[in-house]
């Protein structure tokens, strides 16, 4: 992208090395935040778009369609619809950049207020879902690069090509029918049982800090009781992913010489995967776990619908159905913010954490 | 059939035609020694028969209400049982393939080529139109899919066409990725040079030559992107934005069932069952096809 474009060296070089690197440093920070500043732009285009192609006449909206011209004609303009596109994005912008999102149309509040209410429970089971995956996808991943070829790195192919074929809503499914109503070892649809709703001050909106700040164990037990089994829906997919990728950057990693001299030097087989071919990977598995989590934003969408979840994909699906636009754009901007965020976040760590790539 | 083989395999081949030919002989060779890829093979031909025979293999009317007969359990004559309204479910999800084949040929043929034009003009070109085009790409590769295509869908207004374009209008972006970085390993290769220098125009240069060689790994990607299609293309069709009522869509199905999954499971889990299979097999298949056309790249993803 625009990266290395807008690279413009401002100022004599001073003093030689320490400075030139320092202002290299700087040309690239400044070069990655154009990077991110067009993305976001690039994403407010398109939900600009997307609101632009809506084939309800917003004005109509408002007047009705029995409306005289001359009415109609000054709502247009009091809405700046006869205003250049490129002036109506301008002013789209400066609203979203003001946090005026507009207002929904099924709740009646402001979008902005609504989402900041449902983001907390969608952020709660993705986090417990990227931490299932984690602990569960990186040893299968390391258990299948080292058996390569047996029945065990089979299965565990296997398990990770289900993770792209498995519809989430059909998962969530067939969990709620098997773990709830036939086994009953978790809680059903909803955060905690309804009893329980409400009775904790909200102070982070994440249930589980809020209960403990609070410590009402009762609510605690019963909010983890409820997370989870979506929380582990959520889990199988990025563990699908996560091991998939673990791998493949372990077997890299065995084939190399230094993991053959280790061997030779007699070192057991434990320490030569754990200690020496485990290390390197570290980094590139961070990204991968980075680009999981802001998967796992996205794929709650689903897996909310079918548990009755308070979140944002929830609130995306019941705007989506109610043609509540302002709703729609809003979550898909807060969503693909945070997805955006989360990708960049991990490209940074991945810059600061591999040497080679200082 | 010994003559024909040697024909296939004949190592100074007569003709392109023959050259091709006996290409595809060997690619088709290396699969079908690739357990998981033949599996997948399989269940894909399956499919396409199971769209193209639905008829004879549906053992009722899909769309036919049978009140009486409402959520009766597979037995032998409902071999999945039946749904809230009496309809057969096995028959529902035959015709139902007919609905998930066109829906990824469609949105194949959609997204496949535009991202390949997008790609290797990019790559051909480089400066300024390689830094906007790739530019717009970038931005569409980091935004959720999903998202965007149920917005879209909500923009659009529901329906099975609509699904169709919301979920090409979001895989594009990739297959033009691939599509450049394919063009930029053979853009300045001397066969290349040589062509311009016969005095071809970067058009004839681009469709005779560039494009051609980028199909092999365009292919590969749409086939492991098949199943990411499906699953959304269901889960539109699940969440009421995809294919309508009473199209007999798999995740429309599923949607359906949902009221009945404790008593009647039989009513969601089938459709689901045939999204799992339809998705493995695409997944398998493309995993196979990568290890085949593309083993410097095998093993990762």
């Amino acid at each position: 992208m625009a990266d290395d474009s807008t690279t413009t060296v401002a100022g004599p070089v001073r003093r030689r090395g320490a400075t030139v690197s320092g202002h290299r440093r700087l040309i690239a920070a400044a070069g990655f935040l154009v990077t991110v500043a067009v993305t976001f732009l690039g994403l407010l285009a398109i939900t600009f778009f997307i609101g632009r192609i809506v084939p309800i006449d917003p004005v109509l909206a408002v007047v009705g369609d029995r409306a005289p011209a001359a009415v109609y004609e000054r709502v247009r303009v009091e809405m700046g619809l006869d205003r250049p596109l490129t002036t109506q994005f301008a002013s789209y912008v400066g609203d979203v950049l003001t946090g005026n999102f507009g207002t929904s149309v099924s709740t009646g509040r402001p979008v902005l207020e609504d989402l900041a209410r449902v983001f907390p429970a969608t952020l709660e089971m993705a986090t417990l879902g990227i931490i299932i995956g984690v602990l569960l996808g990186v040893p299968l991943g390391v258990i299948a690069a080292s058996r390569r070829g047996s029945w065990l790195d089979q299965a565990i192919r296997v398990v990770g090509l289900l993770g792209y074929s498995v519809p989430a809503f059909w998962l969530g499914l067939v969990g709620l029918a098997v773990f709830y109503a036939r086994l009953n070892w978790v809680g059903g649809p909803g955060r905690v049982e309804i009893f329980l709703d409400g009775i904790v001050q909200p102070v982070t909106g994440l249930l589980l800090i809020d209960s403990l700040i609070a410590r009402d164990w009762e609510v605690f037990g019963n909010a983890v009781w409820h997370l989870i089994l979506p929380a582990s829906c959520l889990g199988f997919f990025s563990l699908a992913y996560i091991a998939r990728m673990t791998r493949s950057f372990m077997l890299d990693q065995l084939s190399q010489e230094y993991v053959t001299t280790a061997r030779v030097k007699g070192v057991s087989e434990r320490l030569v995967i754990w200690r020496h071919a485990f290390r390197p990977i570290r980094v590139p598995l961070i990204t991968v776990i980075g680009l999981s989590y802001a998967g796992l934003l996205e794929g709650s969408v689903m897996i909310e619908t079918i548990f009755s979840w308070p979140g944002i994909g929830n609130y995306l699906t019941v705007a989506l159905l109610n043609a509540d636009m302002s709703a729609v754009l809003g979550s898909t901007l807060v969503v693909g913010a945070v997805f955006i965020g989360i990708n960049k976040i991990s490209d940074v760590l991945y810059r600061v954490l591999d040497p080679r790539a200082r | 059939m010994a003559t024909l083989r040697d024909w296939l395999i004949d190592d100074s081949p007569a003709s392109p035609m023959q050259a091709r030919l006996g290409r595809f002989y060997r690619i088709f060779g290396a699969l079908m020694h690739n357990p998981l890829a033949v599996i997948g093979a399989i269940i894909i031909v399956a499919l396409i028969l199971a769209a193209l025979f639905a008829p004879w293999l549906a053992t009722h009317d899909p769309l036919r209400q049978a009140l009486a007969e409402r959520l009766l359990p597979p037995s032998a004559a409902h071999w999945m049982g039946t749904d809230e309204l009496g309809r057969d479910i096995w028959s529902r999800v035959v015709y139902g393939a007919r609905i998930t084949l066109v829906i990824v040929a469609l949105v194949a043929v959609l997204a496949a080529p535009a991202g390949l034009v997008i790609g290797v003009i990019s790559g051909y070109f480089g400066g300024w139109v390689d830094r906007i085009l790739m530019g717009i790409t970038d931005i569409f590769l980091s935004l959720p899919k999903l998202i965007l295509a149920l917005a879209f869908v909500a923009a659009l207004g529901p329906g099975i066409e609509n699904a169709i374009i919301a979920i090409a209008i979001t895989s594009w972006p990739g297959y033009a990725r691939v599509a450049r970085a394919e063009t930029l390993t053979f853009k300045n290769s001397e066969f290349i040079a040589a062509v311009r220098l016969l005095g071809a125009s970067s058009l004839r240069v681009n469709l005779g030559h560039v494009l051609p060689l980028c199909t092999s790994s365009m292919i590969i990607r749409v086939t492991l992107d098949m199943a990411g299609i499906i699953l959304t293309a269901a889960g539109l069709g699940f969440i009421g934005l995809g294919a309508q009522p009473p199209l007999p869509e798999w995740g429309a199905m599923i949607s359906r069932g949902r009221s009945f999954i404790l008593d009647q499971w039989w009513v969601a889990t089938m459709p689901g069952f045939a999204i799992i299979l339809v998705s493995l097999g695409f997944c398998f298949l493309g995993d196979g096809l990568r290890d085949v056309l593309d083993p410097k790249s095998g093993e990762q993803r």
